[in-house]
C-alpha cells in the first residue's frame, strides 16, 4: 500500500485543515481554559464536526457512519494537533468506536454506534490504574453476581471521562495482575449508582477524569466481548488509537516547527537574522529529518491498521515512540529558539508543549513502546 | 490478471531459471574487499562462472539498469515494474548482478544532459558492465567546497588539454573511464567556469595512486592528469555549464549512498539477530538490558528510515515528491550506519577487534566499523547535507 494519500484522503485533509484553522484555532483552546468551561470543549463545534461525519468517521455505514479507513482518523488527528482542537474525537470516535467495533455484539453496536456517529453520545475508555500506562495491570474487579456483575476499583487518566455518556471499563474477572487472560470489558452508563467521576484539569487544559467504581451493579448485557477474553480486542483498539495519538503528536510537532522556522527567518540579533547562524540551522535541519522519519512511521502504522494484519502492534509502537520523541524535541527546541517569548503564556508555543506532554503519557510513552517493540520482536 | 501481477509471475519464473544458486547467498566478508560484488569493466576478473553468468543474463534483459529505455540497452521497465523486480530479487536474496557508478551516477546525468550520440555510445556498455566508470570530483583543496576545484582543461582547438589532480576518486585504479569536473574558465565566478568531461583512464598522462584507509582497504585513489588530451565530443552539456550536471549527479550519489548504507543489506544478519545469538536471552529478553535498549532504538530508527525510503519512492511515483529528499536520506542513512557499526562492535566485544584470520572473518567487524566513518564524509559531509536542508528545504537565509 502506498505511503501517499489517495484522492479521498487528500480531500479530507484539505477540508479538515481549512475548517480547523477557521473554527478552532489555538485561541479557542485558550478561551476554554480561561473561561473554565465546564465540559472543556465546545459542544457547538462538536455538533458541526459530527455534521461533517467526523464523529462517525470510523463507524460502519450500516450504523450511520462514514466507514472511512483509519488513515482518515490519522489525518484528522494530525490537523487537530496543528490547531490544538479540543474535542472528544480521540476518546469517543477513535478509541471508543474502535473497541466497540472489535469487541461488541451486533446488538450492542446497533444500540450505541448510530448515536455515537451522530455525535449525541460520547464514549470514554476507563483503563489505566497507575500513572504509567500498562493495559495488563488491572486490579479493578468484576465479580459475578445474580444476573450480572459487580464492579469495584479506581481508574485514572480517563480521557474525556467527565463528559462521557458511556464508559468502557476494563476489569478483571479472573487471572492475576499482569496477565492478559481474565480481562473483560464492560459498558457502564454514567449515572449508574456507585459510579463516581471526578474531572481533573490537566496541564494541557484538556480533561482526564478519575473514575471510582464502588459496588457498581451491571446486567449480563453490559459485558462486551467474551468473559476473560477482552485483552486482544483491547490491545488492537489501543494500537489503532496509538497510531492516531502519534498522528496528533506529528501535527503538534509540525506546527511548532513551522512557527519556529518563521521566527528564525524574522528575528534579528547582532544585526543579523538569527536563521543565518549555522548553530541554529543545523538544529533545525536535524529536527526536520526527525520529523520526516516520524511522518513515515505514522503513515506506515496507519496503513498497517488498515491492512488488518498482525504487523500493526510493532508499527503502532514505532509510530507512537517516534512521534512522542519528535514532538518533545520540537516543543523543547521551539521554546529555546523563541527565547524569552517562548516562556510566556501570551505566546502559543507553550500550549503545544503542554499538549505534547499529555499525549506522551497517553497509551504509553517512548520508553514503554521501545520496550514493547523489542518484546514483540522476541528479544 | 493485473498486468503488474503477470509481470511479477513471469519475473519470478525467469529468475528461478536464470539466477545461479551461487548468487543467492549473502555477501561474505569479502564484500568489503570488493571481490564478492561484481563491478564489471575491462579489468574485471569474475569470482566464478556464477558471477559471470548472472551479469550476462541480467544484462541481456537490460535489468542491470531496469528503468533505462531499451534503445540504450536498459530494461524499459516502468517504476512500478522496477519495484516488482527489486522485490523479486530480494525474495530470492539475489546478489546484485552489477554494482556500477555508470548506472547509479553517470547514466542519469547522460540521459538528462548528453547528446543522442553520447547516449548511444556510452550507455549500452554501462548496462552490460563492460566499462567501469569513476568519478573525478574532489581535489586536495576542493572537498566540501567542491566548486573551488582547480583541475584545468584548456581548449586546444581539436581537443581539451587536462592538467591537475583529483583525490578520493573511488576505484580510480580499477576504472576504465572517468567523468570529471574541470575548470574551463578561470575568470568567471567559481560555479560558472566548470565543465563536465568524459575520458578514458588509459589516456596518456593519467596515473592513479591508491590511498590506504584506516580499515586497511584502498577504495579511494589520488588521480593525476598530466597533459591529458580529451576529444571535444566528450564534453557533456555546454562549456562552463558543468556545475548543473555536477549538482544533478550529486543528488544521485546521495541517493545511492543512502541506499547502500542506510539499511542492513539483503541476507545480512541484523544487529538484533547477532546480539541474540552471541549474548542470549534471559526470561525472553536480551541478557544485557541497557544494550537491549540501544539495539531496539537503532532497529526502530532503521525501520522508520526504511519507511522513509519507501515513502520517497511512492512520492516520486505519484509525482508529489519534493525532490529535496536526497540530503535527508544521505544524512540520516549514513549516520544510522555509523551507529549500527558502533553497536556491532559493542555486541562482539573483544571479538570485534580481530584484524586477520578465519577466526575473525578477516577482521570484518573491525574493518566495517572503521570504513563506516567515511560514510558521513564521502558524497558530501553530514554538515553539508544539513546546510542544504537548512537553506534549500527550510528556506533559512545565509
Amino acid at each position: 500500500m502506498s505511503l501517499v494519500y489517495d484522492d479521498d484522503e487528500r480531500m479530507l485533509l484539505d477540508a479538515a485543515r481549512e475548517f480547523l484553522r477557521a473554527e478552532s484555532p489555538v485561541s479557542a483552546l485558550r478561551a476554554l481554559r480561561d473561561g473554565a468551561d465546564a465540559s472543556g470543549f465546545s459542544r457547538d463545534l462538536w455538533a458541526t464536526m459530527a455534521g461533517m461525519g467526523w464523529a462517525g468517521l470510523l463507524v460502519p455505514e450500516a450504523h450511520g457512519g462514514l466507514g472511512f479507513a483509519h488513515m482518515g482518523a490519522g489525518i484528522l488527528c494530525e490537523q487537530m494537533g496543528r490547531t490544538l482542537c479540543a474535542s472528544p474525537f480521540f476518546a469517543s470516535a477513535v478509541l471508543g468506536v474502535t473497541l466497540l467495533k472489535l469487541a461488541a455484539s451486533e446488538a450492542q453496536q446497533a444500540a450505541l454506534l448510530p448515536r455515537v456517529a451522530a455525535g449525541e453520545h460520547l464514549l470514554a475508555l476507563a483503563l489505566d490504574e497507575s500513572p504509567r500506562h500498562d493495559p495488563l495491570a488491572i486490579a479493578t474487579r468484576a465479580t459475578a453476581a445474580e444476573g450480572g456483575f459487580v464492579l469495584d476499583g479506581e481508574k485514572r487518566f480517563v480521557l474525556d471521562g467527565h463528559v462521557a455518556d458511556t464508559l468502557i471499563v476494563v476489569a478483571r474477572t479472573g487471572g492475576a495482575a499482569g496477565e492478559a487472560h481474565g480481562i473483560s470489558l464492560f459498558l457502564v452508563e454514567t449515572g449508574t449508582p456507585g459510579l463516581g467521576i471526578e474531572r481533573q484539569v490537566m496541564v494541557d487544559s484538556r480533561n482526564a477524569a478519575t473514575v471510582r467504581l464502588q459496588g457498581v451493579r451491571l446486567g449480563q448485557d453490559a459485558l462486551i466481548g467474551t468473559l476473560h477474553g477482552g485483552s486482544p480486542a483491547l490491545e488492537r483498539a489501543l494500537d489503532v488509537a496509538r497510531c492516531c495519538a502519534a498522528a496528533e503528536l506529528l501535527g503538534v510537532a509540525t506546527e511548532v516547527f513551522e512557527r519556529t522556522l518563521e521566527y528564525l527567518r524574522q528575528r534579528k540579533q547582532f544585526g543579523r537574522i538569527i536563521g543565518e547562524f549555522q548553530g541554529l540551522q543545523h538544529r533545525a535541519a536535524v529536527l526536520f529529518c526527525e520529523l520526516e522519519l516520524a511522518r513515515s512511521a505514522v503513515l506506515g502504522a496507519l496503513r498497517a491498521a488498515d491492512a488488518d494484519g498482525a504487523s500493526l502492534a510493532a508499527a503502532a509502537s514505532l509510530a507512537k515512540a517516534r512521534a512522542t520523541e519528535v514532538a518533545t524535541l520540537a516543543a523543547n527546541e521551539a521554546v529555546q529558539m523563541h527565547g524569552g517569548m517562548g516562556m510566556t503564556d501570551d505566546f502559543e508555543i507553550g500550549f503545544f508543549m503542554k499538549r505534547a506532554a499529555a499525549l506522551r503519557a497517553s497509551l504509553g510513552d517512548a520508553y514503554y513502546h521501545t520496550h514493547r517493540y523489542a518484546t514483540l520482536a522476541g528479544y | 490478471m493485473d498486468p503488474l501481477e503477470t509481470f511479477r509471475h513471469q519475473t519470478r519464473e525467469w529468475l528461478e531459471q536464470n539466477c545461479p544458486h551461487g548468487m543467492r547467498r549473502p555477501l561474505s566478508g569479502d564484500a568489503l574487499m570488493d571481490t564478492d560484488i561484481c563491478w564489471g569493466g575491462r579489468k574485471w576478473v569474475f569470482s566464478g562462472d556464477d558471477q559471470r553468468l548472472w551479469l550476462e543474463r541480467m544484462a541481456s534483459r537490460g535489468w542491470t539498469a531496469p528503468t533505462w529505455s531499451r534503445e540504450y540497452g536498459g530494461g524499459g521497465l516502468s517504476r512500478a515494474e522496477a519495484k516488482v523486480l527489486a522485490e523479486e530479487l530480494q525474495r530470492i536474496r539475489a546478489r546484485p548482478a552489477l554494482e556500477s557508478f555508470g548506472i547509479s551516477m553517470l547514466g542519469p546525468a547522460l540521459l538528462k544532459y548528453g547528446t543522442e550520440e553520447q547516449k548511444s555510445r556510452f550507455l549500452p556498455p554501462i548496462v552490460r558492465g563492460e566499462i567501469r566508470w569513476c568519478q573525478g570530483y574532489s581535489e586536495p583543496n576542493a572537498g566540501s567546497d567542491l566548486a573551488g576545484l582547480q583541475t584545468r582543461a584548456e581548449d586546444m582547438g581539436e581537443h581539451f588539454l587536462v592538467n591537475g589532480q583529483k583525490i578520493w576518486t573511488s576505484y580510480a585504479d580499477k576504472a576504465d573511464w572517468i567523468f570529471c569536473l574541470v575548470r574551463t574558465d578561470f575568470a568567471a565566478p567559481k560555479h560558472q567556469g566548470i565543465s563536465f568531461l568524459l575520458f578514458d583512464m588509459d589516456s596518456p598522462g593519467v596515473s592513479t595512486r591508491p590511498i590506504r584507509l584506516i580499515s586497511g582497504a584502498s577504495p579511494f585513489c589520488e588521480t593525476f592528469f598530466d597533459n591529458v588530451q580529451v576529444p571535444k565530443e566528450q564534453l557533456v552539456g555546454q562549456l562552463n555549464a558543468g556545475w548543473d550536471i555536477a549538482k544533478y549527479l550529486l543528488t544521485h550519489e546521495r541517493e545511492m549512498i543512502s541506499g547502500l548504507f542506510g539499511v542492513t543489506g539483503a541476507g545480512q544478519a541484523t544487529p538484533t539477530e547477532i546480539a541474540v545469538r552471541r549474548i542470549g536471552l534471559e526470561h525472553g529478553r536480551l541478557a544485557e538490558p541497557v544494550l537491549r535498549q540501544d539495539i531496539a532504538r537503532l532497529e526502530m530508527d532503521a525501520a522508520a528510515f526504511r519507511l522513509t525510503l519507501e515513502r520517497v519512492r511512492d512520492e516520486a511515483r505519484a509525482g508529489v515528491g519534493t525532490g529535496a529528499a536526497s540530503s535527508l536520506l544521505k544524512y540520516y542513512g549514513t549516520e544510522l550506519n555509523k551507529r549500527r557499526q558502533e553497536l556491532l562492535v559493542s555486541i562482539h566485544g573483544s571479538d570485534a577487534l580481530g584484524w586477520e584470520g578465519a577466526a575473525f572473518d578477516g577482521g570484518f567487524v573491525a574493518r566495517s566499523w572503521l570504513r563506516s566513518k567515511g560514510n558521513s564524509i564521502e558524497g558530501g559531509t553530514s554538515e553539508v547535507q544539513l546546510n542544504v536542508i537548512a537553506k534549500r528545504i527550510l528556506g533559512l537565509p545565509g
